[in-house]
């Protein structure tokens, strides 16, 4: 299946990254070929076959519940971009609360 | 601002309500879900924060035992299925709140599901379907600055303080509830109440509403009477206290019914409730969000074993409904009295107040006229009365000693609602302690039957009821300290 | 133009030599600290392996090696050797970019499990190593920052992602140097600059701190130019660490041990018949078979193996690897930390992630985003992220039932040697080719590494010859790597090797 600039477009606004349309010009026919290249496996990918998320089988891998030392102010927010009130400053937000 | 409603009765002629119900609760967990940072509301900003709950780069989350336990736990008081292998997932979205750009949650395996609540509403019984409960983690808070309303909307820049991020959250959703009928709203109260209790005998919550560790949405959906097929949907979001999610629900349901009477369409959407007593719609998707869930590759599986599920489950409290019984022989309430400390939701704190040595009757006396009148102009649950159970122990045991009436008992309770100490030290400062002294009432009652004359002569005559105006007048001068059962007393013994 | 040949024996001593030295008080932390760092000076404006040199605090933790030896204090086994850190892994003081622009002048408050292990250890950090963009590359040609240059050639690319580090030990600028494998980034630079790279156990190595690629594939490990250097360094920096959660709760492999035997007497060593042949270059298999002599001639069991699925690791790694980089490079965002580009009152948060990304990304990150998101959006996940993990278990399958009968796995690392710069910048696919032989072990969390066994006929370059392992024995890629160094294969840079 071909990859088009408008999907290519709408994945890059899903993932947050603005794209110039030049830059979807030449992505658009790139990731159509790798696409091409990797759909391969869904030839091997018979359903009885269980799928593997880790590469280990470890399980119950836990922490105590025990405090440990947070971060000093200076270290949470000293490579912040902008700062106010002794919290991190981001540009107004579109949208809805979560 | 609000739309068209119909008649609540009407609406309920007409058509069925089915209620879906997504309760989220923070865990009380010393630290947060993922790493070691204390779990605690009101701290200075971004000073709970670590690598982990920053999601900085090149950090990674490490589970917290306990809340494995307290998952578990609440679903096994869910009664729900324990799952024996589930993992967390990532749910993939951009919102500045989010350190990492994506929530730890878990998708389509969940810890627990497929579990039931019972409840009654008004000696009506409920059955409330549980379709899981799951972990997952919370995110910052933010604040919106500028702008006229401090809202979202309009707002110039947004600060964001991280410590909320990463609590551990437990998120129980219900089934699709069907059968409440014109109870519906009061079904969903109930619901939420029966969680708040259940999981504070648990002891995994805070439960506190008002601060955020138990939220809700509220989604319902009407069927016409007969119908098999379910109707779309509104979802509430955030409905912060009981009170709004009965009120809530009662809108929805007539604002649904208004537009399906007459001819239109629900829009599937999101809403929001506003304590004035209506909701509005949040800004419409254009397109439907796609989470790209996928299993989330820095945790590896949760595989409770039978041991320590079964271990668990050894430490799950009754069910309310058992409790209730159990309190109500201890107690000797009558059945009213029960159902009336139930619904007015004080049960859990007349236990408490009767721990600290108060009588039951008085405990529900107390949380029962003076409290509950004063939680209901103030839009507050009982228990979220800045008053504590062992004031109110404290206050009756200064009335059963006699060292105050009820009248100064009300004031007393003012001054302790207004933070400003506890009672026995407030009657000490303030000299508020009834004055069953002798001569000094035998002066105010000598003054009292000078200044009503008229009074006095009826009561020489052999008119009692007169002795109401004298009392009146010596409580007055005594500004309310007086013992009225010896001032009744006193002016009998003179005239009568 | 070619790069001057050490002069000072301090330079190509190894590691474990210097040590000895340094403990012995033949020669002090300090004198090896300052001939590293002079090695820098003179050769990295034509290498430019280093983003970032801290030469101060180098002759500092050299200098208190020296006071604790003075002290008669017990010294560790690589104390006061020096030691390039890939700039993937956190080390406060320094600024961690991870290659890319996004992260530009990011002094992390928190340093790498690794990191505070090489400390511990007392090991001489100089500086952090240049690589591909959040490592994603064969070539470092990725970097946001500089191409890295092949030492042995310097028109030729030093592998990637970890080519900083592999070019540093190359150019002999550190005798150790620490990198990380996803798909092959620690094994291919070693392949190409004809030095020792190992991929050890997925879980055997902590992740805490090393910004993430694709999690359920990153590995740190080791990089040297002998053997030994190798399995010393992976003693230090390896085993269980609380702070990562798919980490190992079990003793280290005896990995040194088995360097220092070399002896494969009886191994049984399954040559893959699906790794070698059409695609791969003639010098490159020329010097492959003859390892593969010498290591009959030592006493190992040859054996050919299918290994099926291996041919479709590369389409399944590229489905899962792009999948889990999508989400775990979300957090660059503009909001915490990093550039933000764009925050003039006029763009929301949105706008301002949006440009950020846009621009603070490279070609080959957006690339690998993109596919990542598709991979897992909804209508495509089964057939995409889905069949991948699938094939993911026809690879530990095929693994496993070689395993059951073969000790150890062999291969090329690379299909072909080091390549001229800029030849593949712009063809993805042929780029990704590079990772061909490495992506198996990967997938599977299996241990992998690459030894030197000599240059190619057709272009004079090094040839790498890369064993598998099963989990948790890496102690038999020690073994085997150990006993094609005895047969004289080994680390060949000098006066004649630079061009």
């Amino acid at each position: 299946m071909a990859l088009s600039i408008t999907e290519v477009a709408r994945l890059g606004a899903l993932a947050r990254i603005s794209l110039t349309d030049a830059e979807l010009e030449h992505l658009a026919p790139q990731l159509d070929l790798i696409l091409e290249a990797v759909a391969e496996v869904a030839k091997v990918a018979d359903p009885d076959i269980p799928p593997t998320s880790h590469a280990l089988p470890l399980v119950n891998v836990f922490r105590e519940d025990e405090v440990r030392p947070s971060l000093t102010n200076a270290q949470v927010l000293s490579a912040a971009p902008a700062v106010e009130d002794e919290r991190f400053r981001v540009p107004r937000i579109l949208g809805e609360e979560e | 601002m609000s739309e068209e409603i119909m008649d609540y009765a009407e609406a309920m002629a007409s058509f069925d309500p089915v209620l879906g119900l997504e309760v989220h609760v923070e865990l009380n967990t010393a630290t947060k879900m993922f790493c070691g940072c204390v779990n605690q509301f009101g701290s200075a900003p971004n000073s709970n924060t670590c690598p982990v709950c920053l999601g900085l780069p090149g950090a990674l989350p490490a589970v917290n035992a306990k809340a494995i336990e307290s998952a578990i736990r609440i679903g096994l008081a869910l009664n729900c299925e324990i799952s024996g292998w589930c993992r967390f997932a990532r749910k993939n979205y951009f919102y500045p709140d989010m350190t990492k750009n994506f929530q730890t949650s878990q998708y389509d395996e969940p810890i627990a599901f497929d579990g039931y609540v019972e409840l009654e509403v008004e000696g009506e019984p409920f059955r409330i379907p549980i379709e899981r409960a799951h972990m997952e983690e919370d995110a910052g808070k933010l604040v919106h600055v500028g702008g006229a309303t401090g809202r979202i909307q309009g707002a110039d820049y947004s600060l964001v303080d991280y410590n909320r991020a990463g609590t551990p959250l437990i998120e129980i959703v219900t089934k699709p509830v069907y059968g409440t009928g014109a109870k519906a709203p009061q079904v969903a109260k109930a619901y939420v109440a029966f969680l708040r209790d259940m999981l504070r005998d648990l002891g995994v919550s805070d439960v506190r509403m008002e601060q955020g560790s138990l939220r809700c949405d509220a989604n319902v959906s009407l069927m016409p009477k007969g119908a098999s097929e379910l109707g779309i949907r509104s979802e509430t979001k955030n409905v912060n206290s009981l009170r709004s999610i009965e009120q809530a629900l009662n809108y929805e349901i007539r604002r649904q019914a208004a537009i399906l009477a007459s001819g239109g369409k629900v829009k599937q959407e999101t809403r929001h409730w506003h304590e004035e007593g209506y909701t509005s719609p949040g800004r419409s998707k254009e397109t439907a969000e796609d989470y790209r869930y996928f299993p989330e590759p820095d945790l590896v599986p949760i595989a409770p074993s039978r041991e320590w599920v079964d271990e668990l489950r050894a430490t799950i409290p009754s069910p309310p409904d058992v409790r209730r019984q159990e309190l109500q022989a201890r107690w000797g309430f009558s059945e009213l009295e029960l159902r009336d400390a139930v619904n007015a939701g004080a049960l859990g704190v007349i236990e408490a107040t009767v721990a600290q040595g108060c009588p039951p009757q008085a405990a529900r006396k107390w949380w029962l006229t003076e409290l509950a009148r004063r939680a209901n102009e103030a839009h507050l649950e009982l228990d979220e009365l800045p008053i504590t159970p062992a004031q109110v122990a404290e206050l009756q045991q200064l009335v059963q000693a006699g060292t105050i009436n009820d009248t100064i008992a009300r004031k007393v309770i003012d001054a302790v609602l207004a933070g400003e100490g506890d009672p026995a030290q407030l009657v000490e400062t303030r000299q508020l302690a009834t004055v069953s002294d002798d001569d000094a009432l035998s002066d105010a009652v000598e003054r009292a039957i000078a200044q009503n004359a008229d009074a006095a002569q009826k009561i020489r005559d052999g008119k009692v009821q007169a002795v109401g105006a004298l009392i009146g007048a010596v409580m007055r001068e005594s500004k309310g300290k007086a013992d009225a059962a010896k001032v009744r007393e006193l002016i009998m013994a003179r005239l009568g | 133009m070619r790069l001057p040949a050490p002069t000072n024996p301090l330079l190509t001593s190894s590691a474990t030599e210097l040590a000895e030295l340094i403990r012995n008080g033949e020669v002090s932390a300090r004198e090896v600290t300052e001939a590293h760092l002079d090695r820098i000076a003179e050769v990295d404006e034509q290498v430019l392996a280093f983003l970032s040199v801290d030469a101060d605090r180098a002759k500092q933790t050299a200098d208190r090696v020296d006071a604790k030896r003075r002290n008669g204090e017990q010294l560790g086994p690589l104390a006061g050797v020096p030691l390039a850190l890939k700039d993937i892994f956190t080390y406060q003081g320094m600024p961690t970019t991870c290659g890319s622009r996004i992260l530009a002048g990011w002094h992390p408050p928190y340093d790498s499990t690794v990191t505070r292990r090489l400390l511990d250890a007392d090991i001489v950090i100089l500086g952090k190593t240049n690589m591909d963009e959040f490592a994603m590359g064969s070539s470092t040609e990725n970097s946001g920052y500089q191409t890295t240059h092949n030492p042995l050639d310097l028109d030729r690319i030093p592998g990637g992602s970890g080519g900083g580090s592999a070019a540093a030990l190359a150019a002999y600028q550190a005798p150790l140097a620490m990198g990380t494998d996803t798909g092959g980034s620690i094994r291919q630079p070693a392949s190409v600059t004809g030095t020792v790279g190992i991929k050890p156990t997925y879980g055997g190595t902590s992740r805490y701190g090393v910004v993430a690629m694709a999690s359920s594939l990153d590995t740190p490990g080791p990089c040297a130019r002998s053997v030994l250097d190798a399995a010393v360094l992976h003693e230090v920096i390896g085993g269980w660490d609380p702070m990562d959660s798919t980490s190992i709760n079990e003793p280290v492999p005896a990995v040194v041990a088995a360097a220092r035997s070399g002896e494969i007497k009886g191994l049984r060593v399954g040559v893959v018949t699906e790794l070698g042949g059409e695609g791969y270059q003639s010098g490159v298999l020329a010097r492959y078979q003859a390892a593969l002599r010498a290591l009959q001639e030592q006493g190992a069991e040859l054996t050919e193996v299918s290994c099926p699925h291996f041919d479709y690791a590369l389409g399944a790694y590229y489905l899962i690897m792009p999948s889990e980089v999508s989400s775990n490079l979300a957090r660059f965002d503009a909001m915490r930390y990093g550039l933000r580009i764009g925050d003039d009152g006029t763009h929301s948060a949105e706008e301002v992630t949006n440009l950020t990304r846009g621009e603070g990304f490279g070609a080959e990150v957006k690339r690998r985003i993109i596919i990542g998101t598709y991979a897992l959006s909804s209508g495509y996940y089964d057939a995409y992220y889905g069949s991948a993990q699938k094939v993911r278990t026809l690879i530990k399958r095929d693994f496993d039932r070689a395993f059951a009968k073969l000790d150890v796995l062999v291969s090329p690392s690379s299909p072909t040697t080091a390549w001229r710069i800029g030849e593949r910048a712009d063809d993805p696919l042929a780029m990704y080719k590079a990772d061909l032989c490495t992506i198996p072990a990967n997938m599977a969390g299996n241990c992998a590494g690459s030894f030197p066994i000599g240059n190619s006929s057709d272009d004079g370059m090094p040839v790498g010859f890369q064993v598998m392992a099963p989990a948790m024995a890496d102690d038999r890629l020690y073994r085997v790597g150990a006993a094609l160094e005895r047969t004289g294969l080994r680390y060949s840079g000098g006066e004649d090797a630079f061009r």
